[in-house]
């Protein structure tokens, strides 16, 4: 999972909404095939949909739900990124915004055995192979590259490569690929420093306990330019597609996966997604690739 | 034991055997009725549990054998934070605990300052949550900037949890020392004994002896409250648990780190029942009766 956040680069949001329909159209198939043929239009009218709430869309997220993600922490209001991409999904399906509901879930419960209380969980969660095996997941509707943010004052604020960051004391958030990330390509000397939440993280870093927080990129945008005054990001990493992209959460062996993936491929074929993703992440800002 | 011993028979010079063989069948029979009983009981138990509808899911994601052994490695090596916290914390909680509990009990005018601040300190940092404490201690004192001191998040987050903790136990010794009968202290006086030497040498040795089990069952509470750390950054048992879990959507890494924490605290409360179970004996055998 990975947390708050702003602008992406246009290639990135490029690379997420060609990936998205690569994957949508290999895998819608095979993963309604189960239940139908094909996932057909009439499979998946809202009236057929097998609901939490009969006649209701339920769509858990966190709380507190942070920008630019959502708006104001109330994702009703059909701001932010993955608000605009639930409301986009639900609406495809077939429901009004009225029909849909959202419920509190936790990151820690989202993936608990038993009946689910949501219907989809929207929540920036990374797909990978591990989590599969606990639940399902739709097909990507972003992809993320992980970013460095650190100080201005700080002695890795003209880290180039990912060597340079090697002596760095490093903070993540808890469950994010982030730590993987840090765990896994940076390797640093020092263990690194994990938090409830990025809150946690943005304390450290500023007061000087952190040299710098590994975050996904429109974050450590959001942070930089909105929370923490004399941040600056780094520099991103190339985008791991086994770890760096976003899909729903549905219970193991939910029968709304093809549906929702379907709905997925429109919102890319028609450019929708596209749109909603330049609207709330903004794209005009360059940031270096470490190596 | 057996019934007999039981009962005492207070060392009778003539046992009847009658007795004595009725009292031989029915400890067996009592022992008996115990197992079939508990087990009974655990067989029932198991098999309402594993025919429950959802019970493959639960054993899938909190007691998966492939889970656990994949996720101990990271969780053991992350325990020893927490040993190592408790270790230092401990001894540290002990004296600051007492120096409280004593400071609230000084009787002379000229020490109501020490008395007041005795009585703040147990007040507030007793009614502060934990986590607060260590919020407050790891995020605020480095955000302060102080020349030569450390912001290490470990250092501080023992620190506040020997704040909290030495509030709990100074009250735990206070109860101990108001324990002592008075007429100890009384005694003592009379004998010619200072208000220190009657502290010293005759207070507290009871008080403290009578407020071992408590003690152990904070420093029990204090090994787990340990994990509380980890919302500074460190990367504790439970942490590392929650690291595993997330990344692979699987409890069972909590099973894993409590299996750590249990081991250290059944030993602990087994040693406290032995203390306990001694003391009861020395205090039989001084003739107290």
């Amino acid at each position: 999972m990975l947390r708050p956040a702003r602008s992406v680069s246009a290639l990135a949001s490029l690379a997420s909404v060609l990936l998205l329909a690569a994957c949508a159209t290999e895998s819608t198939p095979s993963s309604a095939g189960s239940s139908s043929p094909a996932t057909s239009a009439d499979a998946c009218a809202a009236s057929t949909l097998r609901l939490v709430t009969p006649g209701t869309l339920t769509i858990g997220t966190d709380k507190p739900a942070y920008p630019p993600y959502f708006v104001d922490d109330t994702p009703t209001n059909g701001k932010g990124f993955e608000s605009a991409v639930a409301y986009a999904v639900a609406a495809r399906m077939g429901f009004t915004k009225d029909q849909v509901k959202w419920t509190v879930v936790p990151f820690d419960s989202s993936y608990a055995p038993g009946e689910k209380k949501f219907d989809f969980d929207i929540n920036q969660i990374s797909i990978t192979d591990k989590r599969k095996a606990a639940v399902d997941f739709s097909t990507p509707y972003f992809t993320v590259p992980q970013a460095v943010l650190t100080l201005n004052t700080s002695k890795f604020a003209n880290a180039t490569s990912i060597a340079d960051l090697k002596d760095a004391k490093l903070g993540a958030q808890v469950g994010t690929t982030s730590l993987a990330f840090i765990n896994n390509t940076i390797a640093p000397t020092q263990q690194a420093q994990v938090f409830n939440d990025t809150a946690g993280a943005k304390s450290s870093l500023s007061n000087g306990t952190l040299d710098a927080i590994v975050v996904d990129l429109p974050t450590a945008f959001y942070i930089s330019a909105a929370e923490i005054d004399g941040s600056k990001v780094v520099g991103q990493f190339a985008v791991d597609p086994s770890a760096d992209t976003w899909g729903l959460l549905f219970g193991k062996g939910s029968t709304l996966v093809g549906c929702a993936n379907q709905a997925l491929a429109q919102l890319a074929s028609s450019g929708d997604l596209a749109k909603i993703t330049a609207q709330w992440l903004s794209t005009d800002v360059k940031v270096p690739v470490l190596q | 034991m057996t019934h007999v011993a039981a009962t005492g028979a207070s060392a009778a010079p003539y046992r009847d055997p009658e007795r004595q063989s009725f009292l031989r069948r029915r400890a067996v029979r009592n022992r008996t009725v115990a197992s079939v009983s508990m087990v009974v009981f655990l067989v029932v138990l198991a098999v309402a549990v594993t025919s429950s509808p959802g019970w493959p899911a639960v054993q899938k994601s909190f007691f998966d054998p492939t889970a656990f052994r994949e996720s101990m490695p990271d969780i053991w090596s992350a325990f020893w934070l927490n040993v190592r916290m408790f270790l230092v914390a401990e001894p540290l909680i002990l004296v600051l605990g007492l120096l409280i509990a004593l400071a609230r009990g000084l009787r002379a005018p000229m020490w109501a300052p020490l008395r007041v601040l005795a009585a703040v300190w147990t007040d507030v940092f007793r009614g502060i949550p934990t986590l607060l404490l260590i919020l407050l201690f790891g995020f605020g004192i480095p955000a302060l900037r102080i020349k030569g001191l450390t912001n290490e998040p470990v250092v501080w987050g023992t620190v506040a949890l020997v704040v909290s903790y030495s509030a709990y136990v100074a009250e735990v010794y206070r109860a101990g020392i108001d324990s002592v009968h008075p007429g100890q202290r009384a005694a003592a006086r009379s004998l010619g004994l200072s208000d220190g030497q009657t502290s010293r040498f005759v207070v507290l040795p009871q008080a403290v002896r009578n407020v071992v089990p408590p003690l152990l069952n904070d420093f029990i509470s204090l090994q787990k409250d340990t994990a509380l750390v980890s919302v500074l950054g460190p990367i504790e048992a439970l942490r590392a648990a929650q690291i595993y879990a997330s990344d692979t959507f699987n409890y069972t890494s909590y099973v894993a780190a409590a299996v750590l924490f249990i081991s250290l605290t059944i030993p602990m409360a087994r040693y406290t029942d032995w203390l306990l179970a001694r003391q009861r004996r020395r205090k039989a055998a001084g003739g107290s009766w």
